[in-house]
């Protein structure tokens, strides 16, 4: 296997994605961010950069448990939240999503988690309103790539500060940022179910996956080179079509162009246009 | 002679040229009270980078009757200016274009001649390519302009040393790219490294004004530079903030270094010119 390093400089990424929130949110009409905190490494790492950008008094971190989600993600929120000293709040979405459940006996466990996800996502839309401030991601760019995430669910943001770092690379800035040791030091789990880990599901682990998508995607290796690298066939192939199949995660969904001038098309401006 | 520089290395607002400009005269003021005899902006200063569709909207001519160069041209008669916009020229086109303002008016204009359209690049599908690279005279000595992508090609800058520029004058909104574990990212290396490059080969003055700031998800570095006919760095400015850059250039670097280094007497141009001919002219 040929070596490949993935560590960063976190002192410039903590710069650069703290002056990135900033930025973003200031130029958005804001000053206040709204984080949905699941007890996992990705939302406490965007926290504690929000903080940096923020100030503590301007984020809010929302917990939101299922009556089956595990206590350990309830008190490894808790523990960044005291931590940083932060407004925060929990919102138990057992009462909103069992009704749904409970109109299809036949409701599978993916059924349930991605419903799950997605009135995580109304819950923090709405605490956006309340507090005023936007909600920010916690995607990182292993599980975009992926497509481990639940559409307009958990990869439902206003910003994504942490989107362009591999899992590996969340574990070392997290801790830089001195993010508590349980969080960091866990098995990753989106905890939609009882015993449910990341890697258990993937079918591999983050450190492999993660170089493995670093030499396809940003060094641009062929799949046959990454095999020649030391990576076996069978990986190199779900991974390069699990990476192709989640496009459309990844996506606006495509509008089909009859005018002259398209959104997405020939309609073209970032959003800070004019800030 | 000395010269002293100013490097301009500010944030902008995308598409807003009114208080872009407002940013200009903020920092000619203080460039000013700084005793700056030049004051450098970066790239596409009084507009902002990804335009896209708002090419068209934030694009003026640097002449008197134009309201945003009307005050800058009023300026430079304090000290020179080079700012950067998109230039309209009379038949529609729209560059990326930066002026050389001084004494009230405007001596020179350089259109980009390469225009990155990959990777994260787009900007071929929104401007249209210059066709000059031209130094030219000012009150101190001749000096090259270019912009970002047309110093990533190696033959602009050379062309500017023949063309007789002992001063050049760089631009850019470089975003930031190549995060990994060394202290800065990988494309401020690369820019400092060639620039460093130019200086040493060329012996020459190299300047660069690097835009900071974040435009959606892209993130500008800034680290002003000024590298002297040496090859040795005189200054560099801060990372990733505003800052406003002040060096001496002694120009009198210039003989003592082509005395000892007579790169530019050596220069094979008639070589070169029959070389180009003969790899041109192949099929």
């Amino acid at each position: 296997m040929i070596d490949i390093n993935l560590s960063i400089n976190t002192d410039l990424a903590r710069e650069i994605l703290a002056g990135f929130i900033k930025s973003e949110i200031t130029r958005a009409g804001m000053s206040r961010a709204v984080i949905g905190l699941s007890g996992g490494i990705d939302s406490a790492l965007s926290c504690a950069l929000a903080v940096e950008a923020l100030g503590k008094e301007n984020v809010l971190a929302v917990r939101m448990p299922y009556k089956a989600s595990s206590k350990d993600s309830l008190d490894h929120a808790q523990l960044l939240i005291d931590q940083l000293g932060i407004p925060n709040k929990t919102i138990e979405i057992t009462g909103m999503v069992e009704p749904l459940f409970k109109l299809d006996p036949q409701i599978t466990k993916m059924r349930m988690g991605n419903i799950m996800a997605r009135e995580r996502m109304i819950v923090l839309y709405d605490q956006s309103e309340v507090f005023k401030g936007l909600v920010v991601g916690t995607g990182n760019k292993t599980e975009i790539l992926l497509g481990y995430s639940t559409l307009y669910g958990d990869s439902a943001c206003a910003i994504n500060p942490i989107g362009d770092l591999y899992k590996t690379q969340v574990r070392q800035l997290s801790r830089a940022m001195n993010i508590p040791a349980p969080i960091i030091d866990k098995a990753p789990s989106a905890d939609l179910w009882a015993g449910q880990t990341d890697e258990d599901e993937l079918g591999f682990t983050y450190e492999d996956v993660d170089k493995l998508l670093y030499l396809l995607v940003d060094q641009r290796y062929s799949p046959q080179e990454a095999v020649e690298a030391g990576f076996s066939e069978k990986f190199v192939n779900a991974v390069a079509t699990r990476v192709r199949r989640n496009q459309f995660k990844r996506m606006l969904p495509p509008i089909a162009k009859v005018s002259n001038r398209t959104v997405g098309y020939d309609f073209l401006y970032l959003r800070d246009w004019g800030t | 002679m000395k010269l002293n520089l100013a490097l301009a290395q500010i944030n902008t607002k995308l598409g807003d040229v009114d208080s872009n400009l407002a940013k200009h005269m903020d920092y000619i003021q203080r460039a000013k009270s700084q005793k700056a005899d030049l004051l450098v902006f970066p790239e596409l200063s009084l507009t902002g980078y990804v335009l896209q569709d708002l090419v068209a909207s934030v694009a003026h001519k640097p002449t008197e009757d134009d309201p945003v160069f009307k005050p800058l041209l009023q300026a430079s008669r304090d000290l020179d200016l080079v700012v950067g916009f998109v230039d309209e020229d009379s038949r529609h086109r729209f560059f990326i274009a930066s002026a050389y303002l001084s004494g009230g008016k405007t001596v020179h204009v350089h259109h980009k001649v390469y225009l990155p359209t990959y990777g994260l690049f787009d900007e071929g599908r929104f401007f249209a390519w210059g066709d000059s690279v031209r130094a030219f005279d000012t009150r101190f000595g001749r000096v090259g302009m270019l912009i970002c992508e047309d110093f990533w090609h190696a033959s602009p800058p050379y062309l500017l040393w023949l063309d007789g520029a002992d001063i050049m004058l760089f631009s850019s909104a470089s975003p930031g790219r190549g995060l990994n574990d060394r202290d800065r990212l990988e494309s401020a290396h690369w820019v400092e490294r060639v620039i460093k490059g130019y200086a040493s080969m060329f012996t020459s003055f190299v300047a660069h004004a690097n835009r900071v700031g974040y435009e959606d998800g892209l993130h500008f570095w800034g680290g002003a530079a000024l590298f002297d006919p040496n090859g040795e760095e005189v200054v560099v400015g801060p990372y990733n903030e505003e800052a406003i850059t002040i060096a001496q250039m002694d120009l009198n670097q210039l003989r003592r270094t082509r005395a000892r280094l007579p790169l530019l007497r050596d220069e094979r141009t008639a070589l070169i010119r029959n070389e180009l001919d003969r790899i041109l002219s192949r099929d």
